[in-house]
């Protein structure tokens, strides 16, 4: 009777675990996170440049990654993540676009903008600014201009300027270049200037955001940079997909050829376990590089490790004679402390890692982590309830490589 | 297991190769890539008749006669001097030039002080992995334990350091990556024996200690051997069919797990019985 009823929950499990990974499976791949070196793309990290004089503050680059971000979504650049790194860098990563190196060029700009007189005063800067419009000029030449419209304080201030130059060039400088130097020709008292000068129509539109958004309160210097082409990104993720499910197929039929029925559970927990980690990875919206694929690899050797402690003792407790209930009972409560001091201190090293470690090193620590936790959590409650449900159904001890 | 009565041959097996390893390190260091060195490794795919001679060609047109060229396949890894954007933009474009067809991989640029932090970080989350760990393992065993396990990490960097050294393997900042790992597996693998070792030392005199590890690490030999096996297998798949950039890396853990299992087995128990004695006579 009982051996009917288990036989049914076994049927029952295995039909629930093959619906859910048909179903799940797929959906779950295509929503993970791929890092820039699966799919392509350019990650860039940016140090501010202290000028003599003045700190660089985690504020200031606070402030500098709410500038870029505003730049970001007015210039539309396609799926950019902006962070900052440490006390005074910015990582930018581009994955969407077709010539990301440009977009960070422009990205980068300090877009300090300063009106000038002869003397080299300066009258007033782009903080004073509302607003930055490109328009076409009306000459005809196909030239695009920026029109500039200050706050009160700026109108105050650019009305003394021009009052104080009439006659004279008032020299429009952005990140010290002289843009243009229109000669003033009588005093402005309404908030609006003109950037005249050649630009594209292009280049004015993405100068006028740059104004808009405000200047940068550091300069910013390219630290670091990495760019993956397509071509490599998907060759990479190809490979290790293959090689993962060649490596996953080798551990299956190594479980099931050693410890037969045992082997046969550790693979159905292989699978459970591989949706879980996935699961996790799309829930915490965690992104999945090269390195972390080996995270993943790793993690997959701990969870058959547990599988292998669980089933060594239970065989070393059928051999001191135990019923197979009971073998299964000892096994596993003598297995544990083996399998959790040994998880720990493997995440204690997975923790500090995430905490430490950058780019790829984090990416690792992320799926290792979520692994080990997986993996204990599938040994500890699955594994157990499905090798008792076995043992009502068989109690032949050769069925367990004995 | 006879482990112990062996122990001093396992001592002299694990010198024999580390010793050469530590000779390589102070001779010629680690082969640094430009994670540590700074520099930019400019990555492409050529057609297949082109040669390394002929890349160099271009590199010198392009003033980088310092440049190294590497060739894996019809795949080129040039490294070179830190390049601006506008100089990758032209080195692209001359190699466009000259070759029928010039498939872009990757191109990565590193600045020099970024090398410098990334092995003092690396340094600092071992130290702190281990100071950790060792504390964990004294709060859960006992100090000797802990002490044991330490060794046997310190045993399987210094093999993993000395064949990469030995080899010039370039190391990378994954290869950062790597020892970690082969740390975490070289605790997890060592716990599990202890564990049994902990176990078994309930009312056990000290003059049985001998007979103690030699049973308790026969016990655990099946789970030892298995465990390793099922590790590599997925590592070997990567080795074979995973692409060219992650190779360096999975081999660094490859090496690292197979040390692994094997100073688990016969170094970190001998070890322990050491201390344990020693402490014991004291």
């Amino acid at each position: 009777m009982q051996r009917n009823i288990s036989i049914a929950i076994i049927a029952a499990i295995v039909a629930l675990i093959g619906v859910i990974s048909y179903f799940v499976y797929q959906p779950l791949l295509n929503n993970v996170n791929l890092g820039l070196d699966l799919r392509g793309g350019l990650r860039v990290v940016l140090e501010a440049e202290e000028l003599e004089g003045e700190k660089v503050t985690p504020d200031t680059i606070d402030k500098a990654v709410g500038i870029l971000r505003t730049r970001v979504d007015a210039l539309g650049v396609k799926e950019t993540v902006l962070y900052p790194q440490g006390d005074k860098r910015v990582v930018i990563e581009i994955a969407g676009e077709d010539d990301p190196e440009a977009a960070v060029n422009i990205l980068k700009n300090t877009a300090q903008l300063q009106f000038m007189d002869e003397e080299g005063k300066i009258w007033l800067t782009g903080k004073n600014l509302v607003d930055a419009q490109a328009q076409m000029k009306r000459d005809g030449t196909g030239e695009a201009e920026i029109a500039l419209e200050f706050d009160k304080e700026g109108t105050k201030l650019f009305g003394e300027a021009t009052t104080a130059n009439v006659g004279k060039p008032l020299i429009i400088v952005i990140d010290d270049q002289a843009v243009s130097a229109p000669v003033v020709q009588g005093p402005i008292m309404d908030g609006h200037a003109v950037i005249t000068g050649s630009f594209t129509a292009k280049e004015a539109q993405d100068l006028a955001v740059l104004l808009r958004s405000g200047a940068l309160p550091v300069s910013f210097e390219v630290m670091e940079k990495r760019s993956v082409g397509p071509t490599l990104g998907a060759d990479s993720l190809d490979k290790s997909i293959t090689a993962g499910i060649v490596g996953l197929i080798a551990i299956l039929i190594f479980m099931i050829g050693y410890y037969r029925l045992p082997g046969l559970i550790a693979d159905i927990s292989l699978v459970i376990y591989t949706i879980l980690v996935l699961g996790t990875m799309v829930a915490l919206d965690a992104v999945l590089t090269l390195p972390g694929i080996a995270g993943i690899a790793l993690s997959i050797g701990m969870a058959v490790d547990a599988n292998v402690i669980i089933y060594e003792r239970i065989k070393e407790e059928l051999r001191l004679g135990k019923t197979l209930v009971a073998a299964i009972e000892a096994g596993f409560k003598r297995a544990f402390t083996a399998i959790f001091d040994a998880n720990i201190t493997t995440l204690i090293t997975a923790a500090v890692l995430m905490y430490f470690g950058t780019g790829p090193i984090k990416g690792f620590a992320v799926t290792l982590s979520i692994g080990i936790i997986a993996s204990l959590l599938v040994a500890l409650t699955f594994t157990r309830y499905m090798l008792v449900l076995f043992a009502n159904v068989t109690k032949n001890e050769k069925a367990y490589g004995v | 297991m006879q482990v112990i009565k062996r122990r001093k041959w396992f001592y002299v097996l694990s010198l024999i190769i580390i010793i050469p390893g530590i000779i390589s390190l102070l001779l010629q260091g680690l082969n640094l890539g430009i994670d540590f060195t700074g520099g930019s490794i400019t990555h492409i795919r050529l057609p297949s008749e082109a040669t390394i001679a002929e890349v160099r060609a271009v590199l010198d047109k392009q003033g980088l006669e310092k440049a190294e060229v590497q060739k894996s396949g019809d795949e080129f890894y040039l490294r070179t001097s830190e390049l601006t954007q506008e100089e990758t933009d032209e080195l692209m474009a001359a190699l466009k030039e000259d070759f029928s067809e010039v498939v872009f991989m990757s191109a990565e640029s590193v600045g020099a002080t970024i090398g410098g932090e990334l092995t003092r970080n690396a340094l600092l989350a071992i130290s702190i992995a281990t100071v950790l760990m060792l504390l964990y393992i004294s709060i859960r065993f006992e100090w000797t334990f802990g002490i044991a396990a330490i060794i046997g990490i310190i045993h399987n960097v210094l093999v993993v350091l000395g064949v990469f050294s030995i080899f010039q393997w370039e190391v990378s900042s994954a290869f950062i990556a790597a020892i970690l790992t082969v740390i975490g597996y070289s605790i997890n693998d060592t716990i599990v024996i202890f564990d049994r070792v902990r176990e078994n030392l309930r009312g056990t005199r000290k003059q049985d200690y001998e007979e103690l590890v030699n049973r308790s690490v026969g016990q655990t030999l099946n789970r030892s051997i298995n465990t390793v096996l099922t590790s590599v297998f997925p590592l070997i798949a990567l080795l074979i069919l995973g692409g060219s950039t992650i190779k360096l890396f999975v081999l660094a853990m490859l090496i690292g797990f197979v040390t692994g299992a094997y100073s688990s087995i016969c170094i970190a128990s001998s070890t322990w019985y050491d201390i344990k004695t020693r402490k014991a006579a004291a």
